[in-house]
């Protein structure tokens, strides 16, 4: 916990060279109960600038339920969340997401009736500030937003190759396809921290190739900060540079994908052990 | 063949983001527009005036404002036929009170009056949706038809309960009192008809629309990419009652002349507009369109038909024409459960392939 803090300005350098800044957000002893259920209990970790952070562990470990602690959907009960040096009060999740912070969701969360392009164009939701009236007008500054912002919105949808569906109603697009449009529909808002909930979930190998690249091309192009939940484990290892490890509502390991590989506690939840 | 976007190629997002993106339609549009402004005025007599056009563009503003509540932002509302009365009687004080003001300028202030009062009886919604929030939007139909009966102030302690609306001109033409012209009714009523289309058209197709939709599609995930339910929501309603307001304002005073409020703004007011919406197809403009002309054309259609043409005695028409139009709704719904605006989309469809089957 210390060391951490201490740390928190230096960075690090990855394994294939890239330099890693300070501390973006901070988890500090948080502790999330429902009624009587502890789902996360007494947890700190913090993600760095320009890092891939992976959240992973069993079902039911409290992964999805962290990731709505700092999109600011759960409010936990004790513990604080420091984002860019400052602790931040409670808020609504609309909030977090001006801050910042945008995220994808496990079963996919998208707007059923609506196409590819409206679906990402909401993503900029927290950039588009044209009033009311002039919406009601469409005229001056509605106009030119829209169109200024379409220009951004095409760029993602160049960079996800989802040009051919540009129009289709989401409801028709087949799984894999959703789940990239929600990716996209996340970086619309050019967030600093990016939260993926299970990316990969239910994908075969060649969509979960293409999904891997994606999330490596965002982070080294755009210079997002992404946290992400997987379950697969190749995955996680091959593309995070720390991951923590949850088991229970508790954090029994974090370090590097080789660290944690090597820890016998994680090695003992995942793999179980025996009772004799 | 001439339906075809082929060779009609966009070089901006602004021509890309068009309202109507095919040439046919465009200039279908503009025709219509001539036509409703410089041709029907010349040719419209008292029965088409008062029987089929005149509703028909005030429905179709009720069925935009109640539209862009349920079929774009997804809170349903049963309130539609009390805002409709918000706006009738705060046209009749404003009538009344500023009698030198131009009757534009009330109905207009009488549609801001009514999206306040919309916004805020939809401040339940921030709470609760689906079916109880129509509950919730119930008591406000219930609530304020009540008001408006019992309180002596809003029909200025007339001995018949009812308001009726004074003579006024625009550009020195008379628009409202007995001795008013079917034209200038129906002009009155088109410029608002577009007015309020346009701006319908214009507000859903931005970031306020948006949010609307992702509100209506999944609100969870629209709190979290940025979208502020609570000015969602309530923009939606306000914007909503003030189409509503407007409506009730022209039925009031274009139309009607004289209005007691449990008769005209009761329940099944709101029922009508939300058959329409529903008819016409939820998230449509062109279906609040098709939905007000369907459910105003249809009795008189039937009308006709049953007794000028078969000629049944009135009375055994009048109850048929409830049967009839209600086993239409019925058969429609399971033919075709998002409405009018769904056949037309799937016609144009096959109109763009028409002759070729692919």
């Amino acid at each position: 916990m210390n060391e951490m803090t201490d740390n928190s300005t230096v960075g690090y350098m990855t394994d294939d060279g890239r330099q890693i800044g300070g501390t973006m957000m901070e988890m500090k002893n948080i502790t999330l109960r429902f009624g009587g259920v502890v789902a996360i209990e007494d947890i700190s970790f913090d993600i760095r600038e320009g890092e891939i952070r992976a959240i992973i562990g069993p079902n039911g470990a409290g992964k999805s339920s962290m990731l709505n602690v700092i999109s600011g959907f759960y409010h936990p009960q004790e513990g604080e969340v420091w984002f860019h040096g400052e602790k931040r009060p409670t808020m609504r999740p609309y909030k977090v997401a001006q801050q910042g912070i945008a995220r994808t969701f496990q079963n996919i969360a998208l707007f059923k009736g609506m196409s590819t392009l409206d679906n990402i164009m909401t993503g900029r939701m927290t950039q588009m500030k044209s009033s009311l009236l002039s919406q009601a007008i469409w005229f001056g500054k509605a106009a030119k937003e829209e169109a200024e912002h379409r220009q951004k919105v095409e760029e993602i949808i160049d960079f996800l190759e989802i040009q051919a569906i540009r129009k289709t109603p989401v409801g028709r697009l087949p799984y894999g396809m959703q789940k990239r449009v929600e990716l996209g529909r996340a970086l619309a808002a050019e967030p600093k921290l990016l939260l993926l909930d299970e990316p990969m979930a239910g994908m075969n190998v060649e969509e979960k190739e293409d999904m891997s690249r994606f999330i490596l091309d965002v982070n080294d192009e755009f210079g997002t900060t992404i946290a992400l939940i997987e379950h697969d484990m190749g995955v996680v290892m091959d593309i995070s540079d720390r991951v923590v490890v949850m088991d229970y509502g508790k954090k029994i390991g974090d370090g590097t994908p080789a660290e944690v590989l090597a820890n016998q506690d994680v090695i003992d939840a995942y793999l179980g052990v025996s009772h004799d | 063949m001439l339906y075809r976007e082929a060779g009609d190629y966009k070089t901006t997002y602004a021509k890309d983001n068009q309202t109507f993106p095919i040439k046919f339609d465009r200039v279908a549009y503009y025709v219509l527009l001539f036509v409703a402004f410089c041709v029907v005025p010349f040719f419209i007599n008292d029965y088409w005036a008062n029987a089929v056009l005149v509703p028909f563009l005030i429905y179709v503003i009720a069925t935009l404002g109640l539209n862009i509540l349920i079929g774009y932002c997804g809170q349903l509302s049963l309130g539609t036929g009390g805002f409709m009365a918000v706006g009738a009687y705060s046209s009749y004080k404003l009538m009344t009170s500023f009698p030198d003001v131009s009757i534009i300028i009330h109905i207009l202030i009488a549609g801001v009056i009514t999206a306040a009062v919309g916004m805020l009886f939809g401040l339940p919604s921030l709470r609760i949706k689906g079916f109880y929030l129509a509950v919730a939007t119930l008591a406000a139909q219930f609530f304020l038809v009540w008001l408006f009966n019992r309180v002596p102030w809003f029909y200025n302690y007339s001995a018949s309960g009812q308001i009726s609306a004074p003579e006024r001109t625009v550009f020195g033409i008379n628009v409202t009192g007995p001795n008013v012209d079917a034209w200038a009714q129906y002009m009155v009523c088109l410029v608002f008809v577009v007015a309020c289309a346009w701006l319908a058209r214009n507000l859903t197709r931005g970031n306020l629309g948006r949010s609307w939709m992702a509100i209506r599609d999944m609100d969870i995930a629209a709190e979290i990419i940025g979208v502020n339910p609570l000015k969602a929501k309530l923009t939606a309603f306000g914007v909503s009652s003030f189409f509503i307001g407007i409506a009730g304002a022209l039925l009031f005073t274009v139309y009607l002349g004289a209005v007691e409020v449990g008769e005209v703004f009761g329940i099944s007011k709101s029922f009508l507009v939300l058959f329409m919406v529903i008819i016409g197809g939820l998230g449509s403009i062109f279906g609040s369109f098709a939905g007000a002309a369907f459910m105003v054309l249809m009795p008189v259609l039937l009308k006709n038909v049953l007794v000028g043409g078969m000629g049944w005695p009135t009375d055994v028409a009048a109850h048929f024409q409830f049967v009839i139009v209600g086993g239409l709704i019925v058969v429609f719904l399971i033919m075709e459960p998002h409405g009018l605006a769904q056949l037309w989309r799937v016609a144009k469809e096959k109109l763009r392939l028409w002759p070729f089957p692919h």
